[in-house]
């Protein structure tokens, strides 16, 4: 019989994997302190909030979806998501290359406001007004004289078009650029039928709200143009403005819909203009904010739309984290009445792999922006299954070998080398579902995708540094090397004739 | 539970033995009347996709007062088109499904059910999805699962042997297969958490598979120069001896998908949880049974097949193809450390 401290094979230095692991867990820690991050960064769904998930829209013109386009787009979101001040909210990417959608997340009850806003996706052009009318549709088609170059079929078209239906006012991607079209305003107010696109909303370098100091709360937009911009605003200005109303008025198109159509005073070759009228402070700034950002590169589809309250948001989180506590206490239950103490070593390994989790969880939401969905608890709570199966594989090996009529040390020593490879083998596939399930997939699947490959990568390092190291600390105490019947490895429990004894084979 | 242990040891030594690679057949026939099932079942009824599919929009009240009917009238006059269906969900909440609406309509529905029954708009749980988004996912999905088998089927093929990442997948199929008939037969909705639910099964049937196998790949190593046991045998015995081992995992993998059911189905009523854990819970019970009792007897026909293994059934039967386990008794007698029946472990690894 060797002495206590000296293993039965190499392979054992369970006091170095066990410091390895406190360095580890300490670490982890304290970066999470030093960051101050204190508290798990909840999904939308976990505390409520709305989230929208834009898709590019191919379209017929110029505008290829390309990568640079959806990287500019983005910026172009978060810019004006932004603007309007609600803190954390988050426009990402998602998925690979061309392939990707833009997701935008608010928290809060102020998600209503963005969905509206980013709802403008599509581009913003410049076009002359041909001829203008009031709402009503049908009754005074009359009233607007028909412009010169404007075909019969967009009169009929304008006559019947009716701006207090809300259909009418959904806006549509399709206003071709080169078309001559019939259009609302925003408001529902007035329609028009628009030339063809002279200008183009990636043409406006800046826009900004201002007021005029002499006259009271006289909110104004100045407009600058670039070189483009400049020469081809100078162009349209220079010709409609000797015409006679409403043809001397240039519309500012967005999404389909008349933002604003002011009158061209006089030709601006400067690529400066001013846009006056009786605006007020909000709406000056959103025409501002319009002119400045409604330069999207590309088109796009709302894919989905989900607002959560955040009543249902708690009701998620308290629903997950009673599934996971339900969940954990039924596997400890399990594993203590059939493997007895040496359960034990599964209930410390679940806590260990919990704490690196929970750390991660904390480190990773400061550091990459890692969010808890409902979905990534779940991921967490299946793994429980999966850490868990890693220590009935070691432990049924240990056992069979130990049915060899090995010693307990002998027996944990070669039944860890056959678990092991079995154990890397068995999460190399969950990895591997992991990994392709967050390439591949959109939204919740993600989450639950990335839940679930932490977790696995955690298992083996769980089993590696404390599982292993602990079972071969413990196989040297008496207790569990004479085979005590509450040990798990009483001859009873494992079906051996004799009881194992710390004899060496 | 000492008597599931006691049944481990016996299990491993042979001394009873289930014949589960010997008796294919009857489970083969078991699974194809289920896959039979599950065609008739999808080609009848169909999959029942949720919203996030095939487009449209769902609105959940949190009012206790509202009734079905109150909510069906309350949108009755915005002229949606197809069918709306109205449902209460636990006691609380009554959720309304339309198909795809536009953004104006969904305005509409929300300005009446705001007005009609007194709620801020924040506190109704929205969801609209556009119609091509559902395609877009669907098809995503479907390129994931495709490259999720094939590099599964490599990734085993280089670990183990390619017969076994054959039978590993032939079994996964199987199992997704049987999940999704279950899900067309009793119409449950398929969401998104349902096809994560899918997913997981794949991973989880191809890891219980793996373990199986890992122990087959180590009884029949040297299977064919011992002369001792035919291919089946040997692999018969390896899904014996991770009998227990099944069984454990099952249960304890099924213990936190059942309280995420449990919590998911009786406290929120409906969504990802119930979902998901509900997708989980019967395709653990398929990945489980097939892991058992379809990838090990499918791989000991492949096997069988190749002329090395025939060549050892001839000589294994000409010794009088005695049952596995009095075989190993008489190969080793009374070594005095209890009945070794498998071939020894080569020294490295």
């Amino acid at each position: 019989m060797s002495t206590p401290t000296k293993p039965v094979k190499t392979t054992g230095r369970p006091l170095r994997a066990l410091a390895i692991l406190a360095a580890l867990i300490v670490g982890l820690l304290a970066t999470a302190l030093i960051q101050g991050a204190t508290s798990v960064r909840l999904g939308l769904d976990l505390r409520g909030g709305t989230s929208v998930t834009l898709q590019p829209r191919a379209s017929n013109d110029s505008n290829k979806i390309t990568s640079e386009a959806i990287d500019q787009a983005v910026s172009i979101i978060r810019q004006r998501v932004n603007s309007l001040g609600v803190a954390e909210s988050e426009v990402t990417a998602q998925g690979s290359g061309t392939n990707r959608q833009i997701v935008i997340s608010v928290p809060g009850d102020s998600g209503r406001r963005v969905v509206d806003l980013v709802g403008q996706t599509a581009e913003l052009r410049f076009r002359q007004v041909l001829a203008e009318s009031s709402a009503l549709g049908g009754s005074n088609a009359s009233a607007a004289t028909p412009a010169a170059g404007v075909s019969p079929e967009i009169n009929a078209k304008f006559a019947a078009l009716d701006c207090t239906n809300p259909a009418s006012l959904q806006g549509t991607g399709a206003d071709a650029p080169t078309d001559v079209i019939v259009a609302c305003s925003r408001t529902g107010s007035s329609k028009y039928i628009l030339g063809p696109a002279e200008v183009l909303g990636r043409q406006v370098s800046k826009a900004t709200a201002g007021i005029d100091q002499q006259g009271a709360s006289a909110w104004y937009v100045l407009l600058t143009f670039n070189g483009e911009g400049t020469k081809a605003f100078g162009n349209i200005t220079a010709r409609v403005t000797s015409l006679a109303s409403p043809q001397n008025q240039v519309a500012i198109v967005l999404d389909g819909l008349v933002v604003s159509a002011p009158v061209i005073r006089e030709a601006i070759p400067s690529g400066n203009a001013q846009i006056t009228g009786s605006f007020t402070q909000v709406e000056a700034q959103d025409l501002a904010n319009v002119l400045k950002y409604g330069a999207l590169p590309l088109a796009f589809d709302r894919g989905e739309v989900q607002q959560v309250s955040p009543t249902l948001g708690a009701d998620q989180l308290h629903a997950g984290l009673l599934a996971g506590a339900l969940g954990l206490g039924l596997v400890l239950i399990f594993s203590l009445l059939y493997y007895r103490a040496l359960g034990l070593v599964t209930v410390g390994s679940l806590a260990i792999a919990g704490s690196i989790l929970y750390l991660l969880f904390l480190v990773l939401g400061k550091n990459i922006g890692f969010t808890l969905t409902l979905a990534g608890i779940a991921g967490a709570i299946v793994s429980i299954g999966i850490t868990a199966d890693s220590f009935i594989v070691f432990f049924e090996r240990i056992r069979d070998e130990a049915r060899e009529g090995r010693s307990l040390r002998s027996a944990v020593e070669s039944g860890w080398a056959r678990a092991r490879r079995t154990i890397i083998v068995a999460d190399m596939v969950s990895i591997l579902a992991a990994v392709l399930l967050y390439f591949f997939a959109v939204g919740g699947v993600r989450g639950f995708a990335f839940t679930l490959g932490l977790t696995t990568l955690i298992d083996l390092l769980v089993v590696f540094i404390f599982t292993k190291p602990i079972v071969t600390v413990i196989a040297q105490m008496n207790f569990f090397a004479s085979g005590h019947s509450l040990s798990g490895f009483s001859a009873k429990s494992i079906g051996k004739s004799h009881p194992v004894t710390a004899l060496e084979a | 539970m000492a008597k599931l242990s006691g049944l481990g040891g016996r299990l491993y030594s042979g001394e009873t033995s289930f014949n589960i690679v010997e008796k294919r057949k009857r489970w083969y026939s078991i699974s194809a009347l289920f896959i039979l099932a599950s065609i008739a079942a999808l080609v009848v009824q169909g999959l029942h996709l949720g919203i996030e599919f095939k487009g449209g929009a769902s609105y959940t009240l949190n009012k206790p007062a509202v009734t079905v009917e109150q909510a069906r009238a309350a949108v009755a006059n915005i002229g949606i088109e197809g069918e709306v269906i109205v449902q209460k969900i636990g006691t609380t909440k009554v959720r309304i499904q339309t198909g795809a609406v536009s953004p104006a309509q969904s305005q509409a529905i929300e300005t009446a059910l705001t007005s009609t029954f007194g709620v801020s708009a924040e506190s109704i749980d929205t969801q609209l999805v556009g119609p091509s988004w559902g395609k877009e996912i669907t098809k995503k999905a479907l390129y994931g699962l495709i490259a999720f088998l094939l590099a599964v089927m490599l990734f085993l093929a280089m670990a183990f042997e390619p017969k076994m990442a054959i039978a590993a997948i032939i079994a996964v199929v199987h199992d997704v297969f049987i999940t999704v008939g279950i899900y067309a037969l009793v119409g449950f909705d398929v969401t998104p958490a349902t096809v994560i639910g899918f997913l997981t099964i794949l991973g989880y049937s191809l890891y219980d598979t793996v373990v199986v196998f890992d122990k087959v790949r180590e009884n029949t190593k040297s299977v064919a120069a011992n002369s001792k046991m035919t291919y089946s045998q040997a692999a018969n015995l390896a899904v014996n001896q991770t009998l227990v081992r099944s069984a454990n995992t099952s249960i304890i993998a099924l213990l936190p998908v059942g309280s995420i059911l449990f919590v998911g189905a009786g406290l929120l009523g409906a969504g990802t949880l119930k979902d998901l854990s509900l997708a989980l819970f019967i395709g653990l019970a398929v990945g489980t049974y097939s892991s058992v009792f379809i990838a090990p007897p499918f791989l000991a026909q492949l096997r069988e097949k190749e002329p090395a293994m025939q060549a050892l059934a001839k000589r294994v039967s000409a010794r009088g193809g005695a049952p596995v386990a009095t075989e190993m008794k008489a190969a080793r007698p009374s070594t005095g450390s209890g009945p070794r029946n498998q071939p020894k472990r080569k020294g490295r690894k």
